[in-house]
């Protein structure tokens, strides 16, 4: 479902930020991303979501291909695969029910459909009493979750998470860490980088892809993680 | 979409209104100064058309002249297709003509046992055929027939108000296109401005899957209405300018309802044009 194949990554000023990076993420697989701080963590991520493209090699999501891709087609591409972060990048202007309104609005949805998936998606983040709250009313963890349900509100074949328990305590980390495995667990694949060791190991039946300066290290890679 | 687009257009004006203000009243100043330029132009426009309207080639003919000759070239004159209109002055309506005009040297004209003054074929030629060329050639035709003595029709004139209308139009040219950018590059900035204020908003449209259509349409329908407001703006300004100087230093005609409407409608069209320009570079460089 999504493929790096022998990916290169340069950025003018700051140079080679992956180096021949391979791997194959399966449809409804788990899989952490892990490393040290500039290991290209971010850098696997933004090429998956095509915010960036490969200098060298290809990459492939859900039946798209960084080589033949057009400007145009990002869009498409994007509301099949869900992103969050670890600063949330939430609307501070709008209510959580307007955040997610408007992830659905700007693509288009009718407003008779927009109400219902709303209310369902903040029920499914367990945040159906909060949605008339705005960001700066909410805990870390709670805008983690309205951005998590932003990021599935087109049922997306893979959600990436970018450190997305970077910002949060223990408690609030550990209950957005169940909620990506709920998610995980009803068919949406899941790349998360972390840079959170102990999280890796407490959960070793994942698959576990590791960088280090821009290269794969290691891979668990098998179907061990799949679901 | 499209109710989305208007709906966000309002809200973001309304949301940071100073910025709107700002925006309008740069554009408007600008397309005040294009403005204060094309009531000037026109102005001038109108006079040189008026001295223009009175360019024309005089025959004076021959005393010998006879009424077949005189029929003959006012055929073939009348036929010439520079030729607006022409007009026989016989030998008694110049005098009678010159008493009236230089009323001081009537008793120099009335004591004459002769009337010194020559019949004469006035001919006015057509708006397109003002220019010096086209008179000189006109003249040159006419004066070859035999029985007219003399042509004039002031070339040094012709030759100054055509230079004049030129000089008139390379300036309007110029000047326009200098306001005309520099209304696009305010414009440009100041959405440029507004863009950078919501980067975030557009960073989670794009995150989400919106198109760059969807993006664009309310920031350039946003540009619109204020370049639109900067428009009315100068139509006002221009007009209360044209109010205090018409009548007190110089008579002034205001320009017609099309330059009006159109300059106003410019100022929108300038709106959307930076806005999508601005717009471009931003998605561009955000990826």
């Amino acid at each position: 479902m999504i493929k790096l194949i022998n990916v290169y990554k340069e950025f003018p000023r700051s140079g080679l930020a992956l180096k021949n990076a391979s791997f194959h993420l399966r449809k409804g697989e788990f899989a952490f991303l892990t490393g040290p701080s500039g290991a290209g963590k971010t850098t696997v991520l933004q090429l998956i979501h095509m915010a960036e493209r490969p200098t060298d090699g290809e990459v492939r999501v859900s039946g798209f291909s960084s080589g033949r891709m057009r400007r145009r087609d990002i869009p498409k591409l994007r509301r099949r695969v869900g992103m969050v972060f670890q600063n949330f990048r939430l609307l501070r202007d709008r209510t959580a029910a307007e955040n997610l309104a408007f992830a659905l609005e700007v693509t288009g949805a009718r407003r008779s459909e927009m109400k219902a998936k709303v209310q369902r998606l903040l029920a499914h983040v367990g945040l159906a009493a909060r949605a008339g709250a705005y960001p700066d009313e909410l805990s870390g963890g709670e805008q983690q979750r309205i951005a998590i349900a932003r990021a599935l509100i087109h049922d997306p074949v893979v959600l990436l998470a970018d450190e997305p328990m970077g910002n949060l305590d223990e408690r609030a980390a550990r209950s957005v860490f169940e909620l990506m495995r709920d998610i995980n667990a009803s068919g949406t694949a899941v790349l998360m980088a972390t840079h959170d060791v102990e999280l890796v190991r407490r959960y070793s039946q994942y698959r576990v892809i590791e960088l280090s300066e821009g290269a794969i290290v290691y891979d668990s890679g098998n179907s061990d993680g799949v679901l | 979409m499209a109710y989305y687009s208007v709906r966000e257009a309002i809200a973001a004006l309304r949301r940071a209104p100073g910025l709107a203000i700002l925006s309008a009243t740069s554009i408007g100043l600008s397309l005040f100064v294009l403005g204060i330029f094309g009531v000037a132009a026109y102005n001038l426009d109108v006079t040189l058309q008026a001295v223009e309207r009175r360019v024309e080639v005089v025959a004076y003919l021959r005393d010998d002249i006879s009424a077949a000759q005189l029929e003959v070239l006012q055929n073939d004159v009348s036929s010439f297709p520079e030729v607006e209109s022409l007009t026989h002055v016989s030998k008694f309506e110049a005098m009678r003509n010159a008493i009236q005009q230089l009323e001081e040297f009537r008793d120099v004209f009335t004591d004459l046992e002769m009337n010194p003054l020559p019949a004469s074929v006035e001919v006015r030629l057509r708006p397109a055929y003002r220019d010096p060329t086209s008179v000189a050639r006109v003249a040159e035709l006419i004066a070859l027939y035999p029985f007219v003595e003399d042509v004039r029709y002031g070339r040094e004139w012709v030759d100054k108000i055509y230079q004049l209308r030129r000089l008139g139009g390379a300036v309007a040219v110029i000047l326009g296109v200098a306001f005309a950018v520099v209304a696009i590059l305010i414009i440009g900035t100041t959405v440029r401005m507004a863009v950078l204020a919501r980067r975030e908003e557009i960073a989670i449209m794009r995150l989400v899957g919106a198109t760059d259509g969807f993006i664009r349409r309310p920031f350039l329908l946003e540009g619109f209405i204020t370049g639109l407001g900067g428009g009315l703006l100068a139509l006002f300004l221009t007009y209360a300018a044209f109010l205090v100087v018409d009548g007190s230093l110089i008579n002034l005609e205001w320009v017609p309802a099309s330059w009006a409407g159109g300059g106003t409608l410019a100022g929108g069209l300038l709106g959307l044009a930076a806005s999508g320009a601005a717009l471009r570079r931003h998605l561009t460089t955000y990826g």
